[in-house]
């Protein structure tokens, strides 16, 4: 059997590169950190063939501005980092939660904190993902578990941001980020590609934020003849600072409702033999495979057990969340932190439902048999 | 000793029930990882099965014992790392004591028989690899490729016409020649070992 199309043995980072080329970004800024470099050096090599820019800034902190600046001049922008970079990037990506920016960040998890185990997995930015700059937003993050999903994702997160104006991350993980997978690369017009709405008002109408039914407003370019303020202060629809009470609360309103009105859109969700399990094992990266595999073994030995791998973690589903649980009376989370997203799991389960947590913070993979081990311990 | 075709012995349906883990070890700047990717390429681009490379990054992937896992599936492949080993190559002693435990019981072992002196069962296929690319080739440096054949001709798991065109899509302009016949002899010399 030969496989058709354009098949492709890629790591993880290189399957993101090629689906943030997919996606037409135009520009990357960054500052090269392991497990991520791989993303850095293949958009230094791709962009410049494609007429789009890479930089490499003096630091994170540069890169993320960069970025914020090139999407503001209308290109898809996107940067890379692991943990320390993430953590660097955090107050510029406030900066983009407010002043409605899009662009994508892939953060390819490695331990921590500080600067932690540059070549060892973890998935222990799950937390900081959702809650790591300041104030009141709602974070779209996304997950992949393979380098065929890099790519789609990637695409995904291209897409999200600029439909939604909101950064987007993308989290990976050490091992899929240098593991090599076979892949058929999708072909043009395989997968949808959206770009940003662009004004259709006459340029003194223009509002940068305007509070439309939809709660997204379309985005003018730099240079392209609009008059508007960006800010990182809470500001009213053209973009001044306010500290009117109503349009205060507009501004937040509008960056959650934005995002959690199309939560059925955003949220994506894989289950394996959920339809009879009363043990579910939900987990998402790397993770997720082993799970794949122990459910599998689990079956083997007749236990009814299922898998949930939420590819969108944040903003989380609960509803559909709670229906795939249906009637699971256990449920453990699997991750490779000392237990973040399981918090989330707990808060969201149905109340009959007992939630377990599964952890491995050593820098080595979950295994197979360790999830095993703890489906026959629960059950 | 068990071949890729020959493997009966799992039971479960599931779709990567014929799932092949492969270790290629040795120490470093044998070639090792990118022996693993071109097998890896030769499986999944050339046999269009389902394959995934694996390898340690870190204090482990310089000096001492180096490696990089292959595993391979008709079907979906879950877990990405190796957890049984159906083949292991060993192209060091130290290679082999370390990844020998990580076997399944009736695991192809495949070493360098002038590098690994001490093997740890009587169940293995030994050829001179370092030896062979020194002497027949004139560079040591194909000894992973010269591998590369004795994994096709002994375990099957990749077809000859596969790992070849793998081999020369990755061979630096002007050594297509040696690889070849690199490859070529590494098939020869293990046809003469393989068992019945």
């Amino acid at each position: 059997m030969t496989r058709k199309g354009n098949v492709k043995l890629l790591q993880g980072n290189e399957a993101c590169v090629e689906g943030a080329l997919y996606a037409g970004a135009q520009f990357f800024a960054g500052y090269p950190i392991t497990p991520s470099t791989e993303i850095a050096e293949g958009m230094s090599r791709l962009m410049p063939q494609i007429g789009g820019k890479f930089i490499q800034m003096e630091d994170e902190i540069g890169s993320i501005a960069a970025v914020i600046g090139a999407s503001n001049a209308g290109c898809k922008s996107m940067t890379a980092t692991s943990g320390p970079g993430f953590s660097l990037m955090q107050e510029n990506i406030g900066y983009a939660y407010m002043t409605e920016t899009p662009c994508v960040i892939i953060n390819v998890q490695r331990g921590g904190p500080s600067t932690g185990l540059p070549t060892k997995i973890a998935q222990s930015d799950i937390m900081q993902a959702r809650w790591g700059t300041h104030g009141d937003y709602t974070a779209v993050t996304l997950a992949p578990s393979s380098a065929r999903e890099c790519f789609s994702e990637t695409v995904r997160a291209f897409n999200l941001s600029e439909r939604f104006r909101t950064p987007v991350t993308v989290f990976t993980d050490e091992v899929l980020g240098h593991m090599r997978e076979i892949m058929t690369v999708p072909e043009e017009g395989e997968l949808p590609v959206f770009d940003r709405i662009k004004p259709d008002v006459p340029h003194e109408w223009y509002r940068h934020f305007e509070i439309t039914p939809s709660f997204v407003s379309p985005m003018a370019s730099f240079g392209e003849g609009y008059r508007y303020n960006v800010s990182g202060l809470t500001h009213d629809q053209d973009g001044f600072p306010t500290a009117v009470p109503s349009e205060i609360k507009d501004k937040l309103d509008k960056l959650r409702l934005k995002i959690e009105r199309y939560l059925d859109e955003i949220a994506s969700f894989r289950t394996e033999m959920m339809d009879d399990a009363h043990v579910a094992v939900i987990s998402y990266g790397t993770v997720a495979r082993a799970s794949y595999q122990a459910v599998r073994m689990a079956r083997d030995r007749r236990i009814k057990v299922g898998a949930i791998q939420p590819f969108t973690i944040w903003p989380l589903h609960e509803v559909k969340l709670r229906e795939m649980l249906g009637n699971c009376r256990k449920v453990i989370v699997a991750e490779l932190n000392m237990g973040q997203l399981v918090h989330e799991i707990r808060r969201v389960a149905p109340r009959h439902t007992e939630v377990f947590a599964l952890n491995r913070y050593d820098g080595e993979v979950m295994t197979p048999h360790q999830i095993l081990d703890k489906i026959r311990e629960v059950l | 000793m068990k071949t890729a075709t020959a493997k009966t012995n799992k039971k479960d349906k599931s779709p990567d029930a014929d799932r092949y883990e492969i270790r290629l070890s040795g120490s470093g700047g044998q070639g090792l990882i990118l022996a693993g990717v071109i097998l890896a390429e030769g499986v999944g681009i050339g046999d269009g099965k389902n394959v995934v490379q694996t390898q340690s990054y870190g204090p482990e992937a310089r000096g001492g014992a180096s490696r990089a896992d292959v595993v391979i599936s008709e079907g979906e492949i879950y877990y990405p790392k190796t957890m049984k080993l159906d083949m292991l190559l060993a192209l060091t002693q130290e290679a082999c004591d370390k990844y020998y435990p990580d076997m399944q019981e009736n695991g192809t072992l495949i070493v360098d028989s002038t590098l690994v002196t001490q093997v740890p069962t009587k169940k293995y296929y030994g050829l001179p690899f370092t030896r062979l690319a020194r002497e027949e080739i004139g560079i040591v440096m194909v000894a992973n490729v010269i591998a590369l054949g004795a994994i096709a001709e002994l375990t099957g798991i990749v077809s000859k016409d596969a790992i070849r065109d793998a081999v020369l899509a990755r061979a630096p302009r002007g050594t297509e020649e040696k690889n070849k016949r690199a490859l070529e002899l590494g098939m020869s010399e293990a046809r003469k070992i393989k068992r019945k």
